[in-house]
């Protein structure tokens, strides 16, 4: 005779929360464990306190930290003038490239040829190339500002990225969208503007929060054409100290910035299917 | 019967050998079979051999043509000069290449002592060992020939201009602590970017230590020149170049007082005259 359903159905609780408290005692053992073996066993290599002082040296940390913060302020300032010009760069080719108008053909082969050349060359030769080039051209001062030019490098290149990124968002948008509002009487570029990109923008925010966070990192190759901004200034700490703590402070500076970016990103992300989930179900 | 004899040979010729060294050694090697003295022993990374660093690539006139093993440019003729007085012989000495960051790294080292213009600051001390200088430099401003740092004759001519240096170099220091210019320096990664910022007139002027001065003056710039020097500081901001060792190398006692008998007997002097040019060719800024 087999037992009631209801008695199996019991017995399978059971067997489950056995499985699930076995589970919980394992996972809960193993991270333990791994967390003593980084703990007490780390400190016990011979060389850990080497390494402690040369990484972990809180007074360097903290000596190293208000001037990193005052470099920082360059990073953020490269990057607060930097970002407006490489979102409406990066629009404008999108939109060309997108062009249908026949009269358009060369636009739209310059913008093929700027961002397949600028995201196929690194950034680095892009700083030393206009940085130090056309400065050299015989620019007088303050126009042959590293400064400047550097800034100039970033937005080109970046705005390769984001023009890519704006124009996947705008063939996103179904075609059947472009039709109606045409039917409506909207002009092509109408279309564009109050149809088309209000929801590829909008689709592509989490894409461009990652070009935006790579940006972050990216500015710090504005020091190789001279001017002392965050990692810069943490290797002259480091040279002047033998001392990679300036390192791990600059880390924990970019940290606090990339962090929080990342976390608006992953909301943008959840907001937008949201959004799109809601539509549906509506 | 004949493999006997040569053997017989060669016995006697490698015991002339080891006698004629010994005879030769009077710097108190213990065997004087050119493997270190009795200082040396035990305390070198491979015993009977001393594993001497430079930079990735050495610089000349540090290092002529980037090959320290020929022993020409001025640390490369220090390098064997020390290791003779430690008691190797120039076969007994080898080299390797480390970056900067290498050598301060926390690790184990792989080498016995480390030349590339290291300057010996109280900071650097809390992490590597430093040997007594063997080199004291002066500070010197290079730049083209219409630069607007040509005639100064005192640091305060210099205070108005925008100045250049090398990432991590004590002359770095030496704009910020004693020129003290209004705008803040530019720091490039090497001479190349350097020179590139002199071109576009991003900056007036570098600062460089005096040999390397006269050296890109002379070859990676083309078209500059030693513009001036700063008289040799005494103190905190002397710049002095010592050998580094890992942290607490026993070494270091050995490697001291084989400096301090190169530095009686003249030698470490002559090696400078050789190699590095006269001081008195660049015209000094007064620090006032």
């Amino acid at each position: 005779m087999a037992p009631a359903p209801e008695a199996r159905a019991a017995e399978r609780r059971a067997h489950e929360r056995r499985v699930r408290r076995r589970s919980a005692v394992v996972a809960a053992a193993s991270t333990v464990a791994v967390l003593a073996a980084v703990v007490l066993g780390v400190p016990r290599l011979p060389r850990w306190d080497r390494v402690r002082r040369s990484f972990f040296d809180g007074e360097r940390f903290a000596d190293s930290l208000p001037r990193l913060l005052e470099a920082f302020w360059l990073d953020v300032r490269i990057f607060a003038w930097c970002t407006p010009v490489i979102f409406g760069l990066g629009l404008v080719v999108a939109i060309l490239r997108n062009s249908r108008a026949p009269a358009l053909f060369p636009a739209r082969a310059l913008t093929v040829a700027y961002v397949d050349v600028m995201r196929g060359v690194p950034v680095i030769l892009w700083i030393y190339l206009v940085g130090f080039g056309v400065p050299g051209l015989g620019l007088e001062r303050p126009w042959n500002s590293p400064l400047l030019w550097g800034s100039v490098a970033l937005c080109l290149t970046y705005g390769a990225y984001v023009a890519e990124v704006f124009r996947a968002g705008i063939e996103s948008i179904h075609e059947g969208q472009r039709a109606a509002a045409r039917s409506l009487g909207l002009s092509a570029s109408q279309t564009m503007r109050f149809v088309v990109l209000p929801q590829a923008v909008r689709r592509v925010m989490p894409p461009l929060m990652n070009d935006l966070v790579s940006l972050q990192k990216d500015v710090a190759l504005v020091s190789l054409i001279g001017p002392i901004e965050i990692l810069r200034q943490a290797g002259i700490d480091k040279s002047k100290f033998a001392n990679f703590t300036p390192y791990v402070a600059a880390a924990a500076v970019f940290l606090c910035i990339t962090i929080p970016l990342t976390r608006v990103a992953d909301w943008l992300v959840a907001r937008e299917r949201r959004r799109t989930a809601g539509t549906v179900v509506r | 019967m004949s493999r006997t004899r040569r053997s017989i040979g060669l016995t006697v010729a490698l015991a002339a050998t080891l006698a004629l060294a010994a005879c030769g050694g009077d710097d108190g090697g213990a065997t004087g079979d050119g493997t270190g003295n009795d200082c040396t022993a035990g305390k070198t990374l491979a015993e009977g051999t001393l594993t001497v660093a430079t930079g990735n690539p050495a610089y000349e006139p540090w290092v002529v043509g980037d090959a320290p093993e020929s022993g020409e440019g001025f640390e490369a003729a220090v390098a064997y000069a020390v290791a003779g007085a430690l008691g190797f012989s120039d076969a007994n000495v080898a080299w390797v290449r480390t970056g900067f960051d290498e050598a301060i790294q926390p690790g184990a080292k792989n080498f016995d002592f480390n030349l590339q213009q290291y300057s010996i600051t109280d900071e650097r001390k809390q992490t590597v060992s430093f040997s007594a200088p063997y080199y004291t430099s002066n500070q010197a401003v290079v730049g083209f020939a219409d630069s607007p740092a040509v005639g100064a004759e005192s640091v305060a001519d210099l205070r108005g201009l925008k100045f250049g240096a090398q990432s991590g170099t004590t002359s770095l220091a030496f704009i910020t602590d004693v020129i003290r210019p209004e705008a803040e320096p530019f720091v490039y990664d090497d001479n190349a970017a350097a020179k590139a910022a002199l071109e576009a007139k991003q900056i007036d002027a570098i600062v460089v230590d005096l040999p390397t001065a006269f050296y890109i003056a002379a070859v990676e710039i083309e078209g500059g020149t030693v513009i001036g020097q700063f008289p040799a500081s005494e103190g905190a901001e002397a710049d002095q170049f010592g050998l580094l060792l890992d942290l607490d190398n026993p070494l270091v006692t050995c490697v001291d007082d084989a400096l301090a008998s190169l530095r009686d007997d003249g030698t470490l002097a002559a090696i400078e005259r050789e190699w590095l040019a006269d001081k008195t060719n660049a015209p000094v800024i007064s620090l006032d």
